[in-house]
């Protein structure tokens, strides 16, 4: 104790460290073994060996190229979806929760206390040929009497959808609750309309919780592949999909290490030119702190 | 606040036109919400009401029969019963350690400044920012290239990796509520560091640490990118619910998905209630 007394600088490291190494060693270091495996040749048989294997990158961008391009579509797609739907229950919340806000929120993350597998599945349940779902689509004449949902783009893109809408509605949530409700009735008392108050005063308001909650939909949606799995067919494989499949079923490591590597830096390349558009001052106020 | 209070107090000198307006307006957002709301709950219905049923074959997809065997034999399925207890065991393990270095961490960045923080900010805040997959790839290769071999211990470091950050934002979400100078009166009356810590920082944050510690404990639960990549033969719940998908899918996955979800709503209202009761009245 007399030697803390002594040396209070040391405090705040002795508190970190056991923390952060643990950090360092199993997030940070493992990056760096992400990338070497990358570079390897080999197979299960033979053993790997590093060889500067470019051509593993080079295989991700031609073979892969398609896996990429959809992981995007549907991330992007399930993140539009997410901030549609989840926009107007964040501001009804918001401002008409009242006592009830607290009761909301918890219905907008029950989702979560179910294991994900098990709500995806519950959704192939609700899609399924003989479902209900499908059922008044066909009276509605909406679906051919032949139509599916389940194994297609729809279902797959529903299910990334509903499976991160609430890392969409939490952060939206917190930013409009934090909207100075004055300034709103102080642009509607000089004669703005609803609309036009809404567009020019709340939604700019809100922009560092759109951009939150885009960011947590997006990036785990690009790699998902239990949706693509669950509720599509081959033709709606992800990215995620073939890392997996090529790191648990055919063991081609340094393949699935660079697909990986290239999905995480183009997230990051992504990230970086989203946070500089939206403006990096304007996306992290007031949610940081 | 009603429509009608509403259309008084800010809309006084619109029109009827604009007022009729109004209301739809009013309506079309409650109705959108409600919408949202169902499109959330709707699977979850779906999961408890197909635990009672009793389905046609291997697959429990479509509903034949109500029934309670399943509820009564929950775990009736080879296999189904050791995924559900590593599952606990790994959850159990992994919140605690990462409760504790999680909590240690956020009273550092709560309570000290000093040289790094930015940087200790940024490795907080990485691993929640980067999708599972690459985290699970990355620690899988880390494991293959010193030849470990994958299961119960190799499960347990990824997931007290992954729930260290979200113990440290839980905890310090807590601690940056809470002001310095109770600990100030307690060094003041010769209490020494520690027995400050014990006495007073400690009971300050500690449904923080408990919210910290059932987030991880969750998160851990849930868990199914991750522990994937790096399991070998040994599988959680959520593994053996993937492994199932493939071949059957009993009604039994129903009934523990069910009780999870419960148990992980009863603890969250109980935490809620706990700190309600020890927040003094007039300081909420």
């Amino acid at each position: 104790m007399s030697f803390l007394h002594r040396h209070r600088g040391l405090v705040p490291y002795l508190l970190l460290a056991p923390g952060l190494a643990w950090l360092a060693l199993f997030f940070v270091v493992p990056m760096y073994y992400l990338g070497y495996t990358s570079l390897q040749t080999g197979d299960i048989f033979t053993g790997y060996a590093f060889t500067w294997a470019w051509e593993n990158y080079s295989d991700a961008f031609t073979l892969y190229r398609g896996h990429f391009v959809r992981s995007l579509q549907y991330a992007g797609l399930a993140t539009v979806f997410a901030f549609l739907l989840s926009y107007p229950l964040a501001y009804w919340i918001a401002f008409r929760g009242g006592r009830w806000k607290n009761v909301l929120l918890l219905l907008v993350i029950a989702p979560f206390f179910v294991t994900y597998l098990i709500r995806t599945l519950a959704w192939k349940t609700i899609l399924a040929d003989q479902g209900f779902v499908l059922d008044a689509l066909r009276t509605l004449h909406l679906v051919g009497e032949d139509g599916r949902l389940l194994a297609t783009t729809t279902a797959v893109v529903a299910g990334i959808t509903y499976n991160y809408l609430p890392f969409m509605a939490l952060p939206l949530y917190v930013s409009l609750e934090q909207v100075d409700r004055r300034l709103v009735e102080a642009a509607e008392d000089l004669y703005a309309s609803g609309a036009k108050a809404f567009l020019r005063v709340t939604l700019p308001l809100t922009v560092p919780g759109i951009f939150a909650g885009t960011l947590l939909t997006f990036i785990p949606a690009a790699g998902d592949f239990i949706n693509a799995e669950l509720l599509g067919t081959p033709k709606q494989q992800m990215i995620g999909n073939v890392i997996q499949s090529r790191f648990k079923e055919i063991a081609d490591y340094p393949q699935a290490a660079a697909l990986s590597f290239v999905l995480m830096a183009g997230l990051l390349v992504a990230v970086l030119a989203y946070t500089r558009a939206v403006g990096s001052e304007r996306a992290t106020q007031g949610t940081v702190a | 606040m009603s429509v009608a209070a509403e259309t008084l107090g800010t809309r006084r000198r619109l029109g009827t036109g604009s007022r009729l307006w109004a209301a739809a307006r009013h309506h079309a957002l409650t109705a959108a919400a409600v919408a949202a709301l169902v499109f959330l709950l709707l699977p979850i219905a779906v999961v408890v009401a197909f635990s009672f049923n009793d389905p046609p074959g291997r697959f429990n997809f479509t509903w034949e029969r109500f029934t309670l065997d399943n509820w009564a034999n929950p775990f009736g399925f080879p296999d189904l019963q050791g995924s559900v207890v590593l599952s606990l065991e790994i959850a159990a393990l992994s919140s605690l350690v990462a409760t504790a270095l999680g909590t240690l961490i956020a009273l550092a960045l709560a309570r000290y400044r000093f040289r790094g923080r930015a940087a200790t900010n940024l490795l907080i805040f990485l691993p929640m920012a980067t999708p599972e997959i690459v985290m699970g790839s990355s620690l899988l290769a880390l494991f293959l290239n010193y030849s470990v071999s994958l299961g119960f211990t190799t499960i347990l470091i990824a997931h007290i990796m992954f729930n260290i950050s979200f113990v440290v934002v839980t905890v310090r979400a807590r601690l940056a509520g809470r002001d310095l100078h109770l600990e100030e009166a307690a060094m003041d009356l010769f209490a020494s560091p520690w027995a400050t810590f014990l006495r007073v920082t400690l009971p300050l944050i500690a449904p923080g640490i408990l919210a910290g510690g059932l987030l991880a404990f969750a998160l851990s639960v849930d868990d199914f990118v991750i522990t994937y990549l790096v399991s070998g033969s040994d599988q959680t719940f959520p593994l053996f619910v993937w492994g199932a998908a493939r071949v059957a899918v009993p009604p039994q996955i129903n009934v523990i998905g069910t009780i999870i979800f419960a148990a992980a709503i009863a603890f969250m209202v109980t935490n809620v209630l706990w700190q309600r009761a020890r927040t003094p009245k007039g300081a909420q």
